[in-house]
């Protein structure tokens, strides 16, 4: 057997062994194990999940091996559970793999306290009816609850949580902390340290740009009342200045200076999203606060005092044109800032859990560490429950998105007007309205063949009445998107699973692992031109 | 229909679409049986590359109604590729990766031929790709695609008004992924920009200046490329280091741990050694399934006209909630890959240097000096002097001869552009066709090979 850290050397990279360990740890439970879960599972099976628990009571038909590659000809007339259970199997060993043959429905009517074991919950096509059910016996058990559908050539995927907090967002593009416009003491002197008018050529151009700008700020601010540039003018001439000093053309650190110049002139104090955290009522804690909200409350309180308006400093900087001498002892110098600011966040964390009757040292340094380190990325995701979406949808943002210029691409009737509307909208309420026609109709529209004129007309008054429903008034979709539907059938494409099922997966360790940020609101796959539309209906 | 509804049909779900008349749909869609069997019969699809997205891509085409495919990979298979590559298994490792995923998909999906290829994509010839109806794309090099492109590029054929002519561009579908993100895209020569005419897509990797290496190492990946990139060759003299050899890998890392501590840099570890000499590109099973479906959606598409496609280039990111994005980038209509290139009518008996002087007159061209390549082989080059005078006895040769008789052929000239009163060097594409030849009337002119 291979170390399993060399077959998982592409993800770990991607989310490290603590990312491992969470996923390692996790129970998942797959309702539905069609191509979409079937899918769903894999790319997690060869992630290493902990353990792995299919819900299903269908047997292999021949259709299902047309479209599922968890299943083959043997499997014909067996358990579909227990078939992909032991292909999944295959896949990786070192996750615990079960099956029970049971229909989901009849598990969320009868014995809904099954739910309660497992660390998520990934449903796949679930009705409406069924997926409210779900939707409140997962947040009762705090089980986090993920659905995802394919229906010919769209589908949906959408988050269940009540409160998902992140401190590992681990953003693409983030501004780095460097804190050029408010340098704390030990930088200045450091900065002051280093004379931007050596004679040394050679030295010249291996001072760092942290040194230059922080040394030119001060000496415009000497010759401007001490602000910083602040009008485009000020800021050309800052830059020109940069210039000036220039002894030769080829000076990267200079050059650096004046692209990074922009870092001078961010207002210093943190930014909105942040704020709306510190301020978030969760911040004010109790006994019965996460942990999470604990190292908020502290990190609110250090803003406001030690922090002089800032959060904790990062501690890393990036590579810029240097000494090696004067690059090391930079580096030096913003880890023993963020060094200081984490013990003096560590304390405050302890005390305000002695205050709340916690235990002072329940929260590990290395999480108080990661905390400080990412204070400036922490991000909160709170999902609305399905239910409340579905009877009370934000009508200015449903409009807002029936008329987004971006995904316009067909046209739709309204108040005798031609409107052109996203295809993804479309399927948005189409799926809703799928599921009404089946409550009532027993069959999806075009499930089976022949009769097609009936489904389609009857699909269209099933779409205008939930419109109507949602206060959408006069608003109809369209004849073809309607048909569409209706040739769909309810049709379970593999490619179309093997999207929706890789978009689920994708989100399930991002939960799971605690890092990067989920989707927020209904994600919904428009696989006819491939304009897809996040739909955050709050 | 009938039928089909009441037999229990493997083709259950795709029937869905392929059957039934849709509309939104491509205008030359038609429904039917002839429409499923022609899928399973006609149309072969290539898929290159047998790796992250190339195993997804074998197993969503024969999940789509297609029972022809090859598949070519030069690759063997490593443990690092099991958290993704889900063909393959423990067992597998050292086995050619093309042969076992042609296998495992055969052996899974009853009815599907699946022809593998062992090899480099370079050793195949332009007959063997002309084979293919479309192309599906699972690489992770710039230069792969490249080749793959000139060479689906190379069959397109323009008409004598330099519109291209539909039923020779062999269109492909390319993926590519990074962590949480990816991108699946649509390439229609002559329709749809090709992946030449959006180069600047993909920027070139940033190399680290040797001085900073060797001067004023800061991180610790400058610690890495010291060891990796001058160290060895000071120690080793001639002998090439091996990435895949583990002495040679666990030599650098020792190299860059002792400079590490010279210049007192901290964090060099043997995965960041591997990571940084090897160029490792972070992959994960999701991302991989995600976008090689997208492109087997787009194939079936494609293919059979049953919905509208993509136009042309859709990019996923999962980093921060979920975003993604379809943007229809435009052709380069001077495209030295895809685009027409300036047809050139020329008699059989024009020498080589007529030939040069008359690109000075072209009002499309206005080239002076130009230097002659015709595929690969240098007809005439201006500079350097060596390389002058070994190609100068060609020019008194008829243009014909040294193009071995081809009768349309392309050409590619560099040289100074004159244009606007401005000078500027140059390389254009030439479409050269002789006129009186057999096979080539006045209405056939179109170029390609």
């Amino acid at each position: 057997m291979a170390e399993p850290k060399t077959k998982y050397d592409r993800q770990l990279r991607i989310w490290g062994e603590q990312g491992q360990a969470a996923l390692e740890k996790a129970s998942i439970c797959l309702l539905n194990c069609g191509p979409t879960g079937s899918e769903t599972l894999k790319n997690l099976v060869l992630g290493g999940v902990g353990s792995i628990t299919i819900v299903d009571g269908s047997k292999v038909e021949p259709g299902d091996l047309g479209n599922n590659f968890m299943v083959d000809e043997s499997s014909l007339e067996q358990s579909k559970a227990k078939c992909v259970c032991s292909f999944l199997q295959e896949l990786n060993d070192a996750v615990k793999a079960k099956f029970i043959e049971e229909y989901p429905e009849a598990l969320i009517n009868t014995n809904p306290s099954f739910f309660s074991q497992f660390t998520l919950v990934v449903a796949t096509q679930l009705v409406e009816e069924s997926m409210v059910k779900l939707d409140r016996i997962c947040r009762e058990a705090n089980v986090m609850l993920i659905f995802a559908r394919s229906y010919g050539l769209t589908g949906l995927v959408r988050i269940s949580v009540k409160e998902h907090t992140v401190i590992e967002s681990k953003p693409d593009h983030f501004l780095d902390d460097l804190r050029l416009n408010n340098p704390w003491p030990e930088l200045r002197e450091f900065a002051e340290a280093i004379d931007l008018n050596v004679q040394d050529p050679v030295a010249h151009k291996h001072i760092p740009y942290v040194v230059i700008l922080v040394n030119m700020a001060d000496e415009w601010r000497k010759s401007h009342g001490g602000t910083l540039p602040s009008t485009r003018e000020e800021k050309r001439e800052f830059k020109e200045l940069l210039k000036a000093r220039m002894v030769s053309m080829d000076e990267d650190n200079y050059k650096e200076a004046i692209d990074a110049s922009f870092k001078l002139f961010a207002t210093p104090g943190i930014g909105s999203d942040l704020l709306q955290i510190i301020n978030d009522s969760c911040a004010e804690v109790g006994s019965s606060s996460s942990d999470f909200w604990v190292m908020v409350a502290a990190l609110k309180e250090f803003i406001a005092n030690e922090g002089g308006r800032e959060a904790p400093l990062e501690g890393s900087i990036p590579d810029m044109t240097s000494s090696t001498e004067h690059y090391v002892n930079l580096q030096k110098l913003y880890q023993a800032k963020s060094e200081a600011d984490f013990l003096v966040i560590e304390q405050r964390v302890r005390n305000i859990l002695k205050k709340i009757g916690k235990d002072p040292d329940s929260i590990t340094k290395a999480t108080i560490k990661s905390f400080c380190k990412n204070a400036r990325k922490l991000k909160v995701c709170r999902y609305r429950p399905v239910e409340d979406e579905y009877n009370n949808p934000s009508l200015p943002e449903l409009q807002k998105y029936l008329t987004d210029e971006d995904y316009r691409s067909i046209s739709i009737d309204c108040c005798q007007e031609k409107h052109l509307v996203s295809i993804a909208v479309g399927f948005y309420i189409l799926l809703r309205a799928v599921d009404r026609y089946a409550a009532n109709f027993n069959s999806f529209p075009g499930q089976f063949d022949g009769g097609m004129d009936e489904d389609i007309s009857r699909l269209k008054t099933t779409a205008v009445s939930l419109l109507n429903d949602l206060g959408c008034n006069g608003l109809t979709l369209t004849e073809d998107l309607i048909n569409e539907m209706c040739r769909f059938g309810a049709a379970e494409l593999h490619a179309v699973a093997a999207i929706i099922g890789g978009i689920a997966s994708q989100e399930v360790i991002k939960l799971i692992t605690k890092q990067f940020v989920p989707l927020s609101g209904t994600y919904i796959f428009n696989g006819i031109d491939q304009k897809s539309q996040l739909l955050t209906l709050y | 229909m009938a039928e089909a509804a009441s037999t229990p049909s493997k083709s259950r779900d795709l029937d869905k679409l392929l059957l039934r008349p849709g509309n939104l749909v491509d205008p030359n869609f038609e429904p039917g049986t002839e429409l499923r069997l022609a899928l399973q019969e006609q149309v072969k699809v290539l898929v290159v590359g047998a790796g992250g997205l190339g195993c997804e891509l074998l197993k969503d085409l024969a999940l789509s109604g297609f029972k022809n495919l090859e598949v070519i990979d030069m690759d063997r298979i490593e443990v690092t590729n099991l958290n993704r590559q889900f063909l393959f298994r423990l067992e597998d490792v050292g086995k050619p990766k093309a042969e076992v995923a042609a296998k495992r998909v055969m052996e899974r999906v009853k009815g599907v031929n699946i022809v593998p290829h062992f090899c480099r994509i370079e050793e195949k010839d332009n007959e063997f790709y002309s084979d293919f109806h479309i192309i599906a794309l699972g690489l992770d090099s710039i230069e792969a695609r490249s080749y793959i492109n000139a060479v689906a590029c190379s069959f397109l054929e323009y008409d004598s008004d330099d519109n291209p002519r539909e039923e020779t561009a062999t269109p492909m579908v390319d993926g590519g992924t990074e962590g949480f993100k990816g991108h699946a895209r649509v390439i229609k020569p002559g329709f749809t920009p090709c992946f030449e005419c959006t180069i600047w897509l993909f920027p070139p990797q940033v190399k680290f200046p040797l001085c900073t290496l060797a001067e004023t190492p800061r991180n610790a990946p400058h610690c890495i490329e010291y060891a990796h990139l001058i160290k060895w060759n000071e120690v080793h003299g001639g002998k090439a280091f091996d990435p895949d050899n583990s002495d040679h890998m666990k030599w650098v890392y020792d190299e860059a741990v002792k400079r590490a501590e010279l210049f007192g840099i901290p964090g060099v570890t043997y995965s960041l050694t591997q990571g940084v000499v090897k160029n490792i590109i972070p992959a994960i099973a999701s991302t991989n399934a995600i976008i090689s479906a997208a492109c087997a959606l787009e194939t079936l598409k494609i293919v059979s006209g049953c919905s509208k496609t993509l136009s042309n280039y859709l990019t996923y990111n999962g980093v921060e909630g979920l975003h993604t994005k379809v943007t229809e980038f435009v052709r380069d209509k001077d495209c030295l890959v895809c685009g027409p290139g300036v047809l050139v009518e020329l008699d059989t008996t024009v020498t080589l240097q007529k030939f040069i002087d008359m690109l000075e007159e072209h009002p499309k061209l206005l080239m002076s000096k130009a230097s002659i390549r015709y595929r690969g082989k240098n007809l005439y080059m201006q500079a350097p002097p060596v390389l002058e005078e070994m190609t100068r006895s060609n020019l008194s040769l008829p243009l014909y001869d040294l193009m071995d008789k081809v009768p349309k052929d392309i050409l590619h000239a560099t040289g100074t552009i004159n244009k606007d009163n401005k000078k500027s060097s140059g390389l254009r594409k030439l479409r050269v066709v002789f006129k009186g030849i057999d096979g080539v009337t006045d209405m056939d002119m179109a170029g390609g090979a």
